[in-house]
């Protein structure tokens, strides 16, 4: 066969029926759904997603003029009130039965919460965030009844300030008359040849038995009775359940786990749990692989190409997710002459700040115009145009890469990413049905 | 340093998801790890200076480069710092010495016996370790005494509509010759004409030994060999996974050979493989497949990975009645080509392999399989299960008789 007969002869390789580009929470949420009712998914992704750069919790609805308590009873009123945010599209009957099934997946860390509550749990910095589900090694940081906290610093862990974090705890506004005290101290465990470590580095010392010892050994004639122990996020790396647990009771105090800077090993252990039921579910993760290239026909999807050595590879599918975040991840695109684009399919933008409006405000956490933008969908979550019509019949967006919201301002990014996620696959799943 | 590689250092963030990734960095504190020694240390990497040697505690699986959410060719900047370091220092005779393996293949193959026993013999091991540097319990093969360049010089493949070139890589030719009998029998029960070219090493093992000169040579040599086929269009498989993704790949990428032969072949190069399921998709594989009784663990090798092809062995094995694959969740062997026979790295090799040898252990599987031939007999070493290139489980299943 000649080369010009064997590239002809050449049809596109393994269809499947959902293809889902992104790695991050939404993409594996969708691919993990959709594998499990029996389809076969490939995922493809240019690299690892924000899981592993982001806490394991929840975030459904934070805030909203003020702390929400209730994000059940928030979230009606939120989506009438912002019409074009991903909200708008997922009744809170979809949110719920996301947490339910994501709850279920990650029985292994034992998720606690649901969406008729938010806990106030401390982030990194110690600003008490309101958030729907944490994982168990994070139950016992609710801050709203609040208590007697120390926090735990490591010596050689860099980037977690203990002292700094029990400070701004102190300052936690919390709903109830309960009050937080909270003061900071610092073990410095033996490490041998390494003076410092990443997170992962102390997460790996803390499966070992020796070292648990020892930090106990130090750590239990320093602490007041009635104190709740808050550790950074490196009590274990698959095993953190048990680490906490065993830590409790040799402690005799309660002990939870406070978000790190990245890498987020509570985000690797979602990673992890997820790409895993993945596999035994018969999916395909492809991970190393951007889509370079579309092949659409007739209103449809027919194929995605990936960048890969040698020549590009095409993936055939039924169905496509698209789930490759936002400006921070490359979904979006903002190019040196101010115009906005989606990275893969080149989707119509909704949200985009109008040439004379700012795109952005002055403070780095105010509500930036630009952070909008992003991809409007139906209420299958498929891509549509300013007519609100599907661009594809089968072309579905999860995640970051929607329009409307503003995350780190609403406490709503992994809400969004894991509803959008399952919703997604709902819709796929009823068509397939 | 050509830009596409070097330029995309500026794309990193820091976010550190390729440390966490790194199984070499989990299990040494003398690898700080691939953003630390790439796109950090990169920056003082100027006027051939090279900041420290962590670099050389490498291995070059590149897991990091496939991690990365924003496209850092870490272990490519990596590999071009190694060659750095070494061109600053000289490279040491060992990393010369098994960084040719078809120098290696042409001594020890006529006199098999003596060297099998000499790559098997304690004391002599010892003296290895001692004066060379290569692990006394480093994975080694076997001399295979016969090449299978010579048995395909007397095979006569039969003629047959269409034609697919074959590039078998060293560890076939001098150590494995029953594995290229196979892929060749396979091929050809697929109505294929196999045509086995001369052919020498691709010099994969002297660019992760910081050799560019040496690899780049050989690299010539062997597309030279290879180009008139791929301009006839000819499509070109290679069961060694990394030597076919340095002909894909890493030879225009890393070591920037760019002309015209090195472009050709790499856009006909194919993993075997991935042949064989492009081949199904088009409804064009034999699917004859005997039921087989047979659990097989799949340990997918980390430059097999880099091809970004998914696992193509395992849709394979999914067409063979009755048989069970396993798909590990593991990364690295801890071999990367000669990095776990070095005497200075051969504890970290088996460090990085140990959850890899330990889920074969537990597993009871009588085989397990494996792309890659240094991982194959690294597996072995470490599990004590024998590990098999995905060719022999398809071979078997097609009832095809053993060499």
């Amino acid at each position: 066969m000649t080369a010009a007969g064997w590239r002809a002869a050449r049809v596109e390789p393994a269809a499947y029926d959902t293809v889902v580009i992104g790695a991050g929470l939404a993409g594996l949420t969708a691919a993990l759904r959709l594998a499990e009712a029996g389809q076969r998914v490939a995922v493809l992704a240019k690299g690892v997603g924000a899981t592993h750069l982001s806490p394991a919790t929840i975030d459904v609805l934070g805030y909203e003029d003020g702390v929400v308590a209730s994000p059940a009873q928030a979230l009606p009123g939120f989506a009438s009130a912002h019409p074009e945010h991903p909200y708008g599209r997922l009744s809170v009957d979809v949110i719920r039965a996301a947490l339910d099934w994501f709850r279920e997946r990650l029985e292994g860390h034992g998720y606690r919460g649901g969406l008729d509550e938010n806990m106030l749990v401390p982030t990194a910095v110690g600003a008490a965030k309101p958030t729907a589900l944490v994982p168990e090694t994070m139950a016992a940081a609710d801050l709203r009844r609040g208590g007697r906290f120390v926090f735990v610093g490591l010596r050689g862990l860099k980037d977690f300030y203990p002292a700094y974090l029990a400070g701004n705890v102190t300052r936690a506004q919390l709903p109830g008359r309960g009050s937080v005290a909270a003061r900071a101290l610092e073990l410095a465990p033996t490490l041998g040849v390494q003076r410092d470590l990443g997170s992962l580095g102390f997460a790996q010392r803390f499966e070992d038995a020796g070292f648990r010892a020892s930090v106990v050994a130090d750590l239990r004639p320093r602490l007041v009775t009635g104190e709740v122990v808050g550790f950074p996020a490196v009590l274990g790396v698959g095993r953190a359940r048990e680490v906490c647990q065993e830590l409790e009771a040799r402690l005799d105090h309660p002990v939870f786990e406070v978000p790190t800077l990245p890498p987020s090993i509570q985000g690797q252990r979602v990673f992890e749990t997820m790409t895993g039921g993945l596999r035994r579910a018969g999916g395909r993760l492809v991970v190393g692989s951007a889509v370079g290239e579309v092949r659409t026909s007739n209103g449809r999807v027919e194929a995605v190409l990936t960048e890969t050595a040698g020549r590009p590879i095409a993936y055939r599918a039924g169905s496509f997710v698209l789930a490759t975040g936002g400006f921070a991840s490359g979904g979006l695109e903002l190019d040196a002459s101010g115009r906005i684009s989606e990275t893969v399919f080149d989707l119509p933008l909704s949200g985009v700040p109008a040439p004379n409006e700012p795109r952005l405000a002055r403070e780095y956490f105010d509500d930036q115009p630009i952070s909008r933008a992003g991809i409007a969908v139906d209420e299958k979550m498929r891509a549509v145009n300013g007519d609100s019509e599907p661009v594809y019949e089968n072309l579905h967006v999860a995640g970051a890469t929607l329009a409307g919201a503003v995350p780190w301002r609403e406490a709503s990014g992994n809400g969004i990413s894991l509803s959008s996620g399952y919703a997604a696959a709902e819709a796929i799943l009823e068509v397939a049905s | 340093m050509t830009e596409p590689v070097r330029a995309s250092l500026d794309h990193c963030v820091k976010c550190t998801i390729c440390e966490t990734f790194c199984p070499y960095a989990r299990v040494t504190p003398l690898f700080p790890g691939p953003k630390y020694v790439g796109p950090q240390a990169e920056r003082y990497r100027t006027g051939g200076a090279s900041p420290d040697a962590s670099v050389d505690y490498c291995s070059g699986c590149g897991i990091c480069t496939n991690v990365c959410p924003q496209g850092v060719k870490i272990a490519e900047i990596n590999s071009r710092a190694r060659a750095q370091l070494w061109e600053e220092r000289g490279v040491p005779l060992r990393n010369q010495l098994i960084a040719r393996p078809s120098l290696l293949g042409r001594l020890g193959t006529p006199v098999a016996p003596l060297a099998n026993w000499t790559l098997r013999n304690r004391p002599l091991r010892w003296i290895g370790e001692r004066t060379l540097g290569v692990h006394r319990k480093g994975a080694v093969p076997r001399f295979a005494g016969r090449t299978f360049q010579r048995w395909a010089r007397k095979h006569v493949s039969p003629p047959a509509e269409r034609t697919v070139v074959y590039f078998h890589n060293c560890g076939t030719n001098y150590y494995e010759p029953s594995v290229g009998r196979m892929v060749v029998d396979v091929l050809e029960h697929n109505g294929f004409h196999v045509v086995v070219p001369p052919q020498d090493c691709c010099g994969l093992p002297l660019l992760s030994n910081g050799n560019f000169a040496a690899a780049r040579a050989y690299v010539r040599r062997l597309v030279a060999n290879l180009a008139p086929y791929a301009r006839e269009g000819l499509p070109i498989v290679a069961n060694s996974t990394s030597c076919g993704l340095m002909l894909k790949r890493e030879a225009r990428e890393i070591l920037d050979v760019e002309d015209e032969d090195a472009v050709a072949v790499s856009e006909v190069m194919y993993d075997l493989c991935e042949f064989l399921l492009l081949l199904h998709e088009q409804g064009e594989l034999r699917t004859d497949f005997r039921p087989l009784e047979l659990t097989v663990p799949y340990h997918a090798p980390c430059q097999q990975q880099g091809h970004g092809i998914g696992k193509p062995a395992l849709d394979l094995f999914a067409l063979v009645p009755r048989l069970q694959a396993i798909e590990l969740d593991t990364d690295c062997c801890g071999i990367a080509g000669t990095y776990g026979i070095k005497k200075e790295k051969y504890e970290i090799g088996m460090a990085v392999g140990e959850r890899l040898f330990g889920l074969l252990r537990e597993s009871d599987a009588e085989i397990a399989a494996c792309d890659s031939e240094t991982c194959r007999w690294q597996i072995e070493h470490g599990s004590g299960v024998h590990a098999v290139h995905p060719v022999e489980v398809l071979h078997r299943a097609y009832g095809l008789q053993a060499a």
